[in-house]
């Protein structure tokens, strides 16, 4: 069954980006076929979401840890992302500062901090998008699954992480663009951001980053370590008597959940054109929460579809019925907790069977 | 103008001191003088007249600045009153006056500039003590040295003790400013400025240098001396802003307290029932403005208890409806409260409108004293006080009522204390009712130093929580210890690291601290703990 559910995920998610993406490049605009830049986007939007989702389903479904903060990791990657666009304006920019970007013009920074050197690099910032959420993820997981801080206190602490980031980028002497973030992006490797095939290429490698996220996270729940760490999850001092040490297990997937985090921000930024601290904020983390508990936690490729389903709902109702989105908002957390404890997955599962 | 005004008023002391002695005989009579066709003995008059101590000086003066004092043809002067006439000289009534031959007492620019600098000196001696204290400070401030004598004389006569120090230290600031005086006199001045002991005394100290150097020297200690007090009060208001920091985490960590820490229930949705308290506050004030303006200035005392039965009530509803279904799964609890503040948000959003609401504030509670060398705004110190009071309440009703009582056995021990017969599902209830009331409560305190917003609640939410986790879960005075610390703390960072960076200190802090004691301060110590 998990192995079918995920095989189709995978076919439906390459397919369906691929065919956006050639009948966006392929088709006239005013052909009936042709599919809008702007869908192309969004859909290459969700698709970043729902790696940050299946992220989170890696630590809260299967090592039980509810992280309130996984868009911190997410927003850390799209910043090392946006800083490598930034640098990537050049003297395009309104100052037209060869070196610095407008906002450091604007604050009258004489030099480029120390920690935007080699962003101009590709490689060097994608490495960075990877290895700073990771090494976060590393140290604060270190700290906490040691002392063996679990269940609702770790989830509030994650909280306070991501609320203590979010203050941290909104200050304008951290050199992040302060409240504004950064946008007006030029290109990246090269090719312009507007176009249309950047644009279906980026929704088609979001797809394909997705999918290997997918299996890479598969991979790590169906082999053995996956199953001493849904022992850690089910029954962690009994895993303990047994001889495992719980903590190594949770700081491996931390790390990794973290670092596929990144990947979707790496991803997110191009495509939405801005990173602000915005993204920070706790309110995003835990809406990341429902997507995972809507899709059916603990399955993988329920958080891929809670996400998208999730992000779909929003992007209607936010615009037919703006004053209705937090209502449905409110009552999908409440009713999918008392009532879909297993999620859309789930529900499917109960009417095969 | 500033240099006439103040040749004026040399001229003025001048004329009020060096005849002083003898002025009761020979002096010329200033209210011939203002009866004179010339502007030049006008004047004089004016500032002999200033000097004088004539109580009906500073009648006759006014009249002269109003354009109300008159020459008869036989030179004697009249004030014109609401009534009728008074001698100025006497300020007897004066009956039969014959309008038509009474000329206006002449003014032009010279006499106007009399006019003000003996009024400046009038206020000096003048009757009203709040009068006199203004013109006290108001020479500390110009330090000039020509109204030294005239404040020798002010002394001379001064009884009211304030007014003595003020005429003091104004005299003090004069002497040492131009270098007036014996050493021994100047020594004495820095005492009394030493005494004052505030930023004027001691930008007053720091400017000195052509004084003895006895004096310089005692001087330099003295601001020392100074700058070691303002040190000690500047410590004693960052305790004051710190406290009333922390009592406000307080009240909004109160409810929590009892809600997560003695049931244990994750409510996300805590800071709405501060927000419900808040908008409560709102709804009872418009009421009262409505139906009966005069009660205003009680409306808060209205605001609390509403406020307690509206959030304690949906607290209540939220327990039977929601929580009761996700007892002993705190993550879910923790996702469908949250759900249910969204809710909440919108709720009042849809019924209020985005923007922040107007609460009043009473009057009693606006403004602010200083105390020492210490500014209390009010509404901070009844915030602190209504801090105290609820905390108390909430002691109190655990601890000695039969509600309470129930409460303590139901989180302890629930079997046990179903055994005995309590309706423990009643008592959640209760309990989730009485937390979410106090948070309601300190909704109605919140709306006073905050924006009311349907936003109100989700600024406190995470530093709740982070009281009651630091404080150690299921016990309130760990949360009391544990909000005044953290109020304490960010206020002493403000001033190093900004408010901001601050706060993201303690929050880091705080992460550490948690894996240090993964259960706060005040740990409660057994078995229960582990479940």
């Amino acid at each position: 069954m998990n192995r079918l559910s995920t095989t189709i995920c995978v076919i439906l998610v390459l397919g369906l980006a691929s065919l956006m993406a050639i009948l966006n490049l392929a088709t006239d605009a005013g052909s009936a076929l042709h599919v809008p830049t702007y869908a192309v986007s969004l859909v290459g939007k969700y698709l970043c979401y729902a790696i940050l989702a299946l992220a989170l389903d890696l630590v809260w479904g299967y090592a039980g840890i509810l992280s309130l903060g996984h868009a911190a990791f997410f927003a850390l990657g799209g910043y090392a992302m946006g800083m490598y666009l930034m640098r990537q304006i050049g003297t395009r920019g309104v100052y037209g500062n060869a070196i610095l970007p407008d906002f450091m013009v604007f604050l009258n920074y004489k030099d480029l901090p120390w920690y935007w050197h080699g962003f101009d690099n590709p490689a060097f910032a994608l490495l960075m998008a990877v290895l700073v959420p990771g090494l976060l993820a590393l140290v604060f997981g270190w700290l906490a699954f040691r002392s063996r801080v679990s269940g609702v206190y770790l989830s509030i602490i994650t909280q306070a992480l991501t609320y203590a980031l979010l203050l941290a980028f909104f200050r304008n002497d951290m050199g992040f663009g302060g409240n504004n973030g950064m946008t007006d992006f030029k290109d990246m490797f090269g090719l312009p951001l507007q176009a249309d095939a950047t644009r279906a290429g980026l929704l088609v490698a979001s797809a394909v980053m997705l999918c290997a996220c997918l299996l890479v996270a598969r991979f790590v729940v169906t082999s053995r370590f996956g199953k001493v760490l849904i022992a850690v999850r089910d029954t962690e001092a009994r895993t303990r008597f047994l001889g495992y040490r719980p903590e190594s297990y949770k700081l491996f997937v931390f790390v990794l959940s973290a670092i596929m985090a990144g990947i979707g921000g790496v991803l997110y930024v191009p495509q939405v054109g801005i990173i602000n601290p915005g993204e920070f904020a706790p309110a995003g983390s835990i809406e990341a929460v429902i997507w995972v508990a809507v899709g059916g936690r603990g399955t993988l490729v329920g958080a891929i579809l809670g996400a998208v389903l999730v992000n779909a709902g929003k992007t209607y109702l936010t615009g037919a019925f703006p004053e209705l989105w937090l209502f449905a908002l409110g009552f999908l957390f409440i009713l999918v907790t008392l009532l879909l404890p297993k999620g859309v997955l789930g529900l499917l599962q109960r009417a095969r069977s | 103008m500033k240099s006439v005004r103040r040749l004026l008023l040399a001229l003025a002391i001048g004329l009020l001191i060096v005849p002083a002695a003898s002025r009761a005989d020979d002096a010329p009579d200033p209210y011939s003088g203002l009866a004179s066709q010339s502007f030049e003995d006008i004047a004089q008059a004016i500032t002999t007249l200033a000097a004088s101590g004539n109580p009906q000086a500073a009648p006759t003066i006014a009249a002269l600045q109003n354009e109300t004092l008159f020459v008869t043809p036989d030179q004697a002067l009249l004030i014109k009153t609401d009534d009728g006439y008074t001698n100025a000289r006497t300020g007897e009534k004066v009956a039969d006056v014959v309008e038509d031959d009474l000329a206006n007492v002449r003014v032009n620019n010279a006499v106007r500039r009399a006019i003000e600098a003996a009024s400046g000196a009038l206020d000096l001696v003048s009757p009203d003590p709040a009068t006199r204290l203004r013109a006290a400070a108001q020479v500390f401030t110009s330090r000039d040295p020509t109204s030294l004598p005239l404040l020798g004389a002010a002394l001379a006569k001064e009884t009211n003790a304030q007014v003595r120090t003020a005429l003091l230290q104004a005299q003090a600031a004069a002497q040492l400013a131009s270098n007036a005086g014996s050493e021994a006199d100047q020594l004495s001045a820095v005492a009394t400025l030493l005494a004052r002991g505030d930023i004027e005394a001691k930008s007053l100290l720091g400017s000195l240098h052509d004084n003895p150097q006895a004096v310089l020297a005692k001087a330099t200690a003295a601001i020392a001396s100074i700058e070691r007090m303002e040190r000690l009060w500047s410590l004693a208001q960052g305790l004051f802003y710190g406290l009333s920091l922390g009592s406000v985490l307080l009240l909004a960590a109160a409810g929590l307290a009892i809600t997560f820490g003695v049931m244990g229930v994750i409510n996300m949705a805590h800071g709405e029932m501060v927000m419900l308290g808040a908008y409560t506050t709102y709804v009872v004030q418009s009421a009262i403005a409505a139906a009966a303006p005069g009660l205003m200035g009680f409306s808060l005392m209205f605001a609390v208890p509403a406020a307690f039965l509206v959030s304690g009530l949906i607290g209540v509803l939220i327990e039977r409806t929601l929580i009761r279904f996700l007892y002993g799964r705190p993550l879910e609890t923790l996702l469908a409260t949250w759900g249910l503040s969204l809710v909440l948000q919108q709720a009042v959003r849809t019924i209020f409108g985005s923007s922040n609401r107007d609460v009043t504030t009473p009057g009693w509670m606006s403004g602010s004293d200083a105390v020492m060398g210490l500014t209390i705004t009010y509404n901070r110190l009844y915030i602190i006080a209504f801090a105290v009071v609820v905390i108390g309440l909430l002691m109190a009703v655990l601890r000695y009522t039969a509600l309470g009582l129930r409460m303590r056995a139901v989180t302890q021990n629930r079997r046990m204390a179903s055994a005995m017969g309590i309706r423990t599902p009643w008592i959640d209830a209760l309990t989730f009712g009485l937390g979410s009331g106090v948070a309601g409560m300190a909704g109605v305190a919140l709306s006073q130093i905050d924006n009311v917003s349907p936003n109100l609640g989700q600024s406190y939410i995470i530093d709740s929580f982070m009281v009651v986790v630091f404080g150690g879960v299921g016990n309130l005075w760990g949360t009391v210890v544990s909000a005044l610390t953290l109020g304490i703390v960010n206020k002493f960072l403000e001033p190093f690291a900004g408010a901001v960076l601050g706060k993201i200190v303690v929050l880091v802090a705080l992460i550490l601290f948690i894996q240090r004691k993964p259960r706060g301060m005040f740990p409660l110590k057994g078995r229960a703990v582990e479940q």
